[in-house]
């Protein structure tokens, strides 16, 4: 099992452990018990087989005996499981935004991150939501798991007990897109839990979403073009990836692929962040996902400025 | 076929009648078994070579042969491959067909001209696959997850073909188990009672019962998603109001009963190996017959144990993860009583039997596994993860496939007429064996250790696992290949096989090698159990590898 940063981590760990040793007993047990019949009965001339094939006691012991085995497996694990489904009321409450293909967090103040930020020792209440298809929210040194469903919020909670890093993947699988290094897809929803002291959690989420400081705005709009997956689809140098490349395309006249022409100016660059199936450049298909809630205006406002730099 | 007549009804299947239409057109449970064999066999290299390309991709970080939405179309077409067109036809459509009605001393299935149609449903249903390969293939994973399936108009098509293919598959799926139910309730020879009956015809018993109930509802669940892709019906695509939690209750509803269909065969065909290498009855013969039907009803009853994590209620988790322990006890009673049957018995190494105990092995550990994943706060964490592919492929291929290749060898004299070499085939047993440990253990490690399914790429630290696993696969394929070239060349070169090569009292080594067209000369009568050594003559347990004639 991986390192364990949460607080039931350990719990789920002391249960895997027990079905490991009971498992290792029962299969030396047996295999050991089959070889042992295996070679002492080897077939030799003139001797037949014991033609036993009924002995009540014994087949009613291992039908019964398992019972019990099981009915304590049982208990133990939905125990662990009422513990990681009942959120303790004071939990901090983050949005995660799954979409094709990565991860966005919201701090109750609407600072968004990339990475989760999680303060050391409190409990987080993750409130999952998916903006395309079925994806799930796994990081297994929480030992958490939660699908994220389009059209329904799902909830799980987690308290990270040492400071370190956890890994984020998507554990249901949403498919690939795209050729050669521009392809991305379910692989690539790969993110990290940083965990911080509560003073440093405080401290970010003050700082809140905006230009660092002594960053131009054109500066933070390529940060979050790097930041919110906009890199996997659209190049910045021409090449043509799952979308169109953004070099030379601000303010260029665009083939539509309902054979309308339109001006890629902020209006239309804006609709196309917000709802990118309403028109779509001729030679690409509908697969852009909406980052609706997941930017906000001042950054879309980042992004576009940063486009018009790109001649 | 009115005008066959009695000599030929009476001369080696095989050779009785002649030219491509009296194959083609067959009604003969043999031939058709046969055929199914030929065309089980190739999905399953099919499925192996996409599952040998999956492994060479992971086999280094980052990318390795293919592009990843590339591996995303491989790992799916392994999937739909193996369990659609290899697994769930492979023991029942082809050795089943074969030796079933033989087992019940009947002259062919109930109803043979249904029996060539399921053949031919299977192939149309087959060709439908291939077609959606053809249009560029599915990326949506064996289990088609809304809206995920529906999402992009252009793939959704080839989806279509794919669900329309596995629809069609579905009914030749149907209509083997229905054949079954009858030909066993109506076709047993006199003396042949239901406490008389193979253990292999109460598997085929119980995993018709589940063909015939649980089919239907993957039709349904087909259907639908062909309607709400073609009528924009709202049913499962969250954008027209649809839920896709929905699907999956659908899906599994289906595809749970379909594991105990792949694994029950399976079962079935190891008992018949332990009886004959052993030499003696069946310990506890009467649980082992009940434990299949006992798994055939808990299939019903645990598929929701597959959305743990879906977000279904608290309280139905913990109904599911209850009712899915209790899938352990049959499967346990099964194991142990095995393992007594090996007690004071007289046992013959021979290539079968290996694999036999192979079952028990890897069957042991994929059952135990699936421990971890009943308890839920353990599953929480290990569901979709490779521990999730270790176990699985534990008990589809090393208990299903692993039996399927015991029952093959096992009863490939009767159904070929022609004895294998058997060092060949005891070295691709052991080089299947250790291939598949190498192969799988090491996923179970990753799993815990928190690699995802169906990723393209992994982070670097899970590198040096996915190689060991990669090189495990290709040592299982060494082993499956050897075993093919044993097979194929006792076809071409082997010694003609005796009546009754392993020494058994079971009823099908009773008839010639291979089958004459009508199975028995004579309708035979039963007076014993199939697994009656003790009852029998020195004489009944001489094994005649080869026929008399080619002894000199």
């Amino acid at each position: 099992m991986p390192v364990a940063l949460s607080a039931y981590a350990e719990d789920v760990d002391k249960v895997y452990y027990l079905i490991f040793w009971l498992s290792v007993v029962l299969f030396v047990g047996i295999i050991a018990a089959a070889a042992y019949f295996a070679i002492a009965g080897k077939r030799k001339p003139g001797v037949r087989a014991e033609p036993t094939g009924h002995h009540m006691i014994l087949e009613l012991g291992w039908t019964v005996a398992p019972v019990f085995i099981l009915a304590y497996l049982f208990w133990v694990g939905w125990k662990g499981y009422l513990d990681m489904s009942m959120v303790p009321p004071n939990a901090l409450e983050v949005r995660g935004r799954a979409f094709q293909w990565g991860w966005d967090f919201e701090y109750p103040n609407g600072v968004h991150s990339k990475e989760l930020k999680a303060p050391l020792g409190k409990p987080v209440k993750m409130i999952l939501s998916s903006n395309d298809v079925l994806h799930a929210f796994f990081v297994p040194q929480f030992r958490i798991k939660r699908d994220t469903v389009p059209g329904i919020y799902s909830t799980t909670w987690f308290e990270a007990n040492k400071l370190g890093d956890a890994d984020i993947f998507c554990a249901e699988y949403c498919g690939g897109r795209g050729e050669g290094d521009a392809a991305v897809g379910h692989w690539a929803m790969i993110g990290k839990v940083k965990i911080m002291p509560a003073a440093d959690f405080d401290k970010f989420l003050k700082e809140g979403n905006g230009p660092k400081e002594g960053e131009t705005v054109p500066d933070w709009g390529k940060r979050l073009y790097a930041d919110k997956n906009c890199a996997g689809c659209h190049s910045t140098d021409g090449a043509v990836g799952a979308g169109p490349s953004w070099k030379g395309l601000f303010g260029r006249s665009e083939a539509m692929s309902d054979d309308t022409a339109i001006v890629a100016d902020e209006n239309y660059i804006r609709e196309s962040i917000l709802e990118p199936q309403a028109h779509i450049v001729k030679g690409f298909g509908p697969v852009m996902p909406s980052y609706k809630g997941i930017l906000q205006d001042k950054e879309i406002d980042a992004i576009i400025s940063y486009m018009k730099t790109l001649k | 076929m009115s005008t066959i007549d009695e000599a030929t009804l009476n001369t080696n299947y095989l050779t009785a009648t002649k030219g491509w239409k009296s194959w083609a057109f067959t009604l003969d449970h043999k031939r058709i078994g046969l055929m199914y064999l030929v065309f089980v066999l190739a999905a399953f290299l099919a499925g192996g070579i996409f599952a040998l390309l999956v492994r060479t991709e992971l086999m280094s970080h980052g990318p390795t042969i293919v592009s990843g939405p590339t591996y995303n179309k491989l790992f799916t077409l392994h999937g739909a491959i193996m369990v659609f067109l290899f697994i769930i036809p492979s023991i029942p459509a082809s050795l089943g067909n074969f030796i079933l009605p033989i087992q019940l001393g009947a002259k062919d299935v109930a109803f043979p001209k249904l029996n060539l149609l399921s053949f031919y449903v299977y192939l149309c249903g087959a060709t439908l696959t291939l077609l959606s390969i053809a249009h560029g293939s599915v990326d949506t994973g064996w289990t088609f997850y809304t809206p995920y399936s529906l999402q992009d108009p252009e793939a959704a098509t080839k989806v279509l073909y794919m669900t329309c293919g596995v629809f069609v598959l579905g009914f030749s799926s149907i209509l083997t188990g229905l054949n079954f139910l009858v030909s066993i309730h109506k076709l047993r020879a006199p003396g042949l009672t239901w406490t008389r009956l193979p253990l292999f015809i109460w598997g085929m018993y119980a995993t018709s019962i589940m063909q015939v109930l649980a089919t239907p509802v993957l039709a349904i669940t087909l259907l639908m998603l062909v309607f709400e892709r073609v009528f924009g019906l709202g049913i499962f695509d969250p954008k027209l109001g649809g839920d896709p939690i929905l699907f999956q209750h659908f899906f599994w509803f289906y595809s749970h009963p379909a594991v105990y269909i792949m694994i029950v065969p399976g079962m079935a065909v190891v008992s018949e190996l332990f009886a004959t290498f052993s030499r003696r009855v069946i310990f506890g013969y009467f649980a082992v017959a009940m434990s299949s039907l006992g798994l055939a009803l808990l299939g019903f009853i645990v598929w929701a144990h597959h959305m743990f994590t879906s977000g279904m209620s608290e309280f139905a988790n913990m109904l599911f993860s209850a009712l899915t322990f209790l899938v352990a006890i049959p499967s346990g009673v099964k194991v142990f009583n095995w393992t007594a049957t090996l007690y004071k018995g007289s046992i013959s190494f021979a290539p079968p039997m290996l694999y036999a105990l192979a079952f028990l092995f890897l069957f042991t550990i994929g059952g135990l596994t699936g421990l971890f994943l009943g308890t839920l706060n353990t599953d929480i964490h290990l569901h979709d993860t490779y521990f999730v592919v270790a176990h699985f492929h534990y008990v589809m291929m090393g208990g299903t496939v692993i039996g399927f290749i015991g029952g093959l060898l096992y009863w490939w004299p009767k159904m070929t007429g022609k004895m294998y070499h058997f060092g060949g085939a005891t070295v691709g047993a052991w080089l299947t064996f250790i291939g598949f440990n190498v192969t799988f253990l090491t996923q179970f490690v990753l799993g815990s250790r928190g690699m995802p399914r169906r990723y393209y790429d992994y982070l670097p630290e899970f590198e040096s696992l996915h190689r060991v696993s990669t090189i495990g696969s290709y040592i299982l394929a060494s082993g499956l290949f050897t075993t093919a070239a044993v097979l194929i060349h006792s076809l071409a070169k082997g010694r003609a096989a005796g009546r009754n090569p392993w020494g058994s009292v079971a009823l099908e080594w009773k008839t010639q090698t291979p089958p004459v067209f009508q199975n028995f000369e004579q309708t035979p009568i039963i007076t014993k159990g199939p697994y009656d050594y003790h009852l029998a003559s020195d004489e009944e347990l001489v094994e005649d590898l080869y026929a008399p004639s080619a002894a000199e």
